[in-house]
């Protein structure tokens, strides 16, 4: 039986006036709903940095106005908004407050106090970043990874102020992270309601809650990193920095490694990836077992994949490394770890696909995401083995292999998985349903749109086009070609940018004319669709929390009267 | 239904893509065929993976879509099932890691026989230098750069006198004759990348790396930088020129070594260039020139 926190011991800080019902709120839901709308409105801008670059590198010279800063300051802050600042965010912040205690039939986080600063402290991070474009030198340009010696010296736009809006801002960042993310591991094995067990938890919160233990333990590589750098570039010491040449000036710096900053960059950056691949695992699961009416397969060992990976994610770091310089013969030891984390995570893609297997499916809006999912992450995660199987990586690395590889597994897959969780859970959230042309609508241009921007991607990183490239220029090995598939890949990215005003109209539009929603409009068995009001009040639950008999799997059960058995129905 | 069309659609138009579009890897001017081969392997098994497991999706999401009065089938899990598809993975992993690893095995031995030359990186140039008669690269650093000293030799060692400096022009090699590239940055991280050679790597300030590679085809090819290096990155390019072992020589006996461009140097650069090497007080036996 789970520890419980009964709820009279614990008073729920009501709010007593629109500020703190809306703004300075505890609430889990009001806070995840910020959470995703400033993920949302950032990741907006980093859309629009990406349909700039599409621009430049479909029609180099057209537009006089994006010149080679520009085109680097929008690489780096497209990557780091999507990754940090939109994937991590929306995941944890957003879908992380507002499942969590729903799902294990809890009143709120733990800490809602915390909760609540953690936001706060996000939303300043995200100021800090946005000033960035706007402090002398624009924003850095050094690309997401923000390697030294080039993000702190001359030749690097942004190296004077953006960096350091950059770096700080990162601080803040992991500050507003820890503070979440602590929040959601203590909830998740503190307050779960009578009868929920770990092994009973939907995929969802155990996805959610394996990415924030991983959080707690890699952002702090980043934190240090960013406070080193931020040293290195105000205060005059050498942690990154050798003795080199700048602008034509030999520094004052000495004895600094650049590759120490790869390993600690790395060490976060690689958990990174499955801090928001987990989540996003979890998630559609879940999608999948609602939609196909079937238990998700083989729960348990999807539950340990989540684990495995989890541990194993924190020892193939230098897999980014094989170029970089490091001792050569780590790469036997990262290639092997790397392609031993291909296991566990193949496991997750047949069960996904063993659950569709004898399911009774309906191919409703989220499931269409979902199986996009699915298609897009086979893809990602096997074009994944090339980079890790070391020698392969050797010609592939810094081409447009790598930015290919990358968008598909955790750009493009996650952010379907996001929408298809937007289409779900949207009912219960607003109480309102949108409207399924539009969603259609929305999910055939952007998946198929997203398979023509990236498939080809692929083939002229094998051509051997180098990636962070201005323009191509003159080349013997690039043949006219390729500039016409840049053409053809930045009109399908234009129509894909354009297709998300579907989805954006959609959601603003159904939330004020929207059908009034069923409750549980997809028969749901897990917990957050068995609230006693829709949306969920404060509270969650009314006077008395929900006791748990089952799992959250209990779909199409034989001999039951309804295909799903919610959690809550006792065994009988 | 368009869905499962859809994904069976994808899978036969990718295949159908990667063997009609014009764009696969340039021919191959180095030993590295291990490399070229690894990528074929992984490329088969992931294909094969590919194929399979989205056209069984396609065939699940047809075969079992909704239809009234269908209902699922409850199985919470099937451990053989399971077993077997985890075993079947790790022989694809391990089938993929062998041709990998055996690749990398040869990357990382240096042949004893293979020559030196160095890449020296800056922004946003490349520059080269051979070991001389000497077979022996002179010592180097930033430190010792000067206007007339471009590449940081140390002007007191001996070693670096016969070294032959290229410092605009462009990159010789033997053809068929191993080499190991020595790569120096005065600046920031860059990564030597001729597409053709298959190898390549980082140059990182501070350290000096290394590859190595056989060339194994005479002609001329375009060196690039593959790590972001600032605003002049994509216009940081060179070209590598494969020779014949007779034109190579030829070649080789035109460039200037170290110890002529200091003959040349005049005093007033002369002294700027040893007072970077802390040598203000040379002993009158030693000779500069």
């Amino acid at each position: 039986m789970a520890t419980t926190l009964a709820d009279d011991l614990r008073p729920l800080h009501h709010p007593h006036s629109w500020v703190t019902r809306y703004v300075w709120s505890q609430d889990h839901k009001v806070i995840a709903i910020q959470y995703s709308v400033t993920a949302i409105s950032i990741g907006l801008v980093a859309l629009v940095l990406s349909a700039l670059m599409r621009l430049q590198l479909g029609f180099p010279g057209a537009f006089p106005a994006i010149q080679p800063d520009n085109y680097l300051q929008f690489v780096s802050m497209h990557g780091m908004i999507m990754v940090v600042y939109l994937l991590t965010a929306l995941l944890l912040g957003g879908f992380g407050n507002y499942l969590i205690p729903l799902m294990i039939g809890a009143r709120d986080m733990v800490f809602p106090f915390v909760n609540m600063l953690s936001y706060w402290l996000y939303l300043l991070s995200v100021i800090v970043l946005v000033a960035g474009f706007f402090v002398p030198g624009g924003p850095t340009g050094a690309g997401w990874t923000l390697y030294p010696p080039q993000a702190i010296s001359e030749g690097t736009p942004g190296h004077q102020w953006g960096i350091v809006t950059m770096l700080v801002s990162l601080a803040i960042f992991v500050a507003a992270f820890t503070m979440g993310g602590l929040n959601y591991v203590t909830t998740v094995l503190q307050a779960r309601t009578r009868g929920m067990t770990l092994m009973r938890m939907p995929l969802s919160v155990w996805g959610i809650f394996t990415a924030s233990v991983m959080g707690l333990l890699a952002f702090p590589a980043l934190f240090v990193a960013a406070v080193m750098m931020l040293f290195d570039r105000l205060a005059g010491t050498s942690f990154f920095m050798p003795a080199m040449q700048s602008a034509g000036m030999i520094t004052s710096t000495q004895g600094g490694s650049p590759l120490l900053f790869q390993h600690l960059f790395w060490f976060f950056g690689h958990p990174e990836v499955y801090i928001v691949a987990l989540p996003a695992f979890g998630i559609v699961s879940d999608l999948i077992s609602v939609h196909a009416r079937r238990n998700i397969f083989g729960y348990r060992m999807m539950v340990w994949a989540i684990v495995v990976i989890g541990a194993l994610s924190f020892l193939v770091w230098a897999h980014h490394m094989y170029v970089s310089g490091m001792n050569p013969y780590f790469g036997f030891f990262f290639a092997t770890s790397t392609l031993i984390i291909a296991i566990p995570t193949a496991i997750k893609v047949y069960n996904w696909m063993l659950t569709l297997w004898r399911g009774n499916i309906h191919m409703r809006v989220p499931m269409l995401f979902a199986i996009a999912f699915i298609f897009t992450f086979i893809h990602g995660g096997l074009s994944g083995l090339f980079l890790g199987n070391v020698s392969v990586d050797v010609p592939l690395s810094d081409t447009f292999f790598v930015v290919a590889h990358f968008h598909m597994v955790m750009g493009v897959s996650p952010v379907l998985v996001i929408f298809g969780a937007i289409y779900h859970w949207y009912p219960k959230i607003t109480g309102r349903m949108w409207n399924e042309t539009l969603g259609k609508l929305h999910f055939w241009i952007t998946f198929l749109g997203v398979y023509a921007i990236f498939l080809p991607m692929h083939y002229l990183g094998i051509l051997g086009v180098p990636r962070r490239y201005y323009a191509l220029g003159q080349a013997d090995f690039i043949p006219p070609s390729v500039h016409l598939a840049n053409q053809w890949i930045s009109i399908a990215a234009l129509a894909v940018f354009a297709a998300q005003s579907l989805f954006f109209f959609n959601m603003i539009w159904s939330l004020f004319r929207g059908p009034k929603a069923d409750p549980n409009p997809w028969g749901a068995a897990s917990l957050e669709w068995q609230t006693p009001q829709t949306p969920p009040a404060h509270g969650n639950w009314g006077p008395k929390l929900p006791v748990v008999y089952r799992w959250a799997y209990d779909y199409s059960v034989p001999g039951a009267e309804r295909d799903f058995i919610p959690q809550t129905e006792p065994r009988a | 239904m368009p869905i499962a069309v859809a994904i069976a659609l994808l899978v036969f138009g990718s295949v159908a893509f990667h063997l009609f579009s014009p764009w696969w890897r340039t021919p191959i001017a180095t030993n590295w065929g291990s490399i070229d081969s690894a990528l074929d392997v992984t490329l088969w098994i992931c294909a094969a993976a590919f194929v399979l497991l989205n056209l069984f999706l396609a065939w699940a999401l047809v075969r079992y879509r909704h239809r009234p009065g269908h209902r699922a089938h409850y199985e919470p899990e099937n451990s053989r099932l399971e077993k077997r598809l985890t075993f079947w993975t790790a022989i694809g992993i391990a089938g993929m890691l062998a041709p990998g690893l055996a690749a990398w095995g040869k990357y990382v031995s240096v042949p004893k026989e293979a020559t030196i030359i160095e890449a020296v990186g800056q922004q946003w140039q490349w520059s080269f230098r051979y070991p001389g008669p000497d077979g022996v690269l002179g010592a180097a650093a930033v430190k010792y750069v000067t206007p007339d000293n471009v590449l940081g030799l140390d002007p007191l060692d001996p070693y670096g006198r016969d070294d032959l400096l290229v410092e605009t022009g462009d990159l010789h090699l033997p053809v068929g004759k191993p080499v190991k590239i020595l790569l120096r940055s005065k600046d920031v991280l860059h990564d030597f990348y001729v597409p053709e050679f298959r190898a390549k790597m980082d140059l990182v300030p501070g350290i000096v790396t290394y590859f190595w590679m056989t060339p194994t085809k005479t002609g001329t090819f375009d060196i690039l930088c593959a790590e972001l290096c600032g605003t002049g990155h994509h216009e940081m390019r060179g070209k590598v020129v494969v020779d014949s072992p007779r034109a190579f020589a030829a070649w080789q006996a035109q460039q200037s070594s170290f110890g002529q461009i200091l003959a040349e140097t005049p005093p007033a650069a002369m002294s700027i260039l040893l007072i970077k090497a802390n040598a203000c007080s040379v002993p009158a036996s030693w000779s500069i020139r």
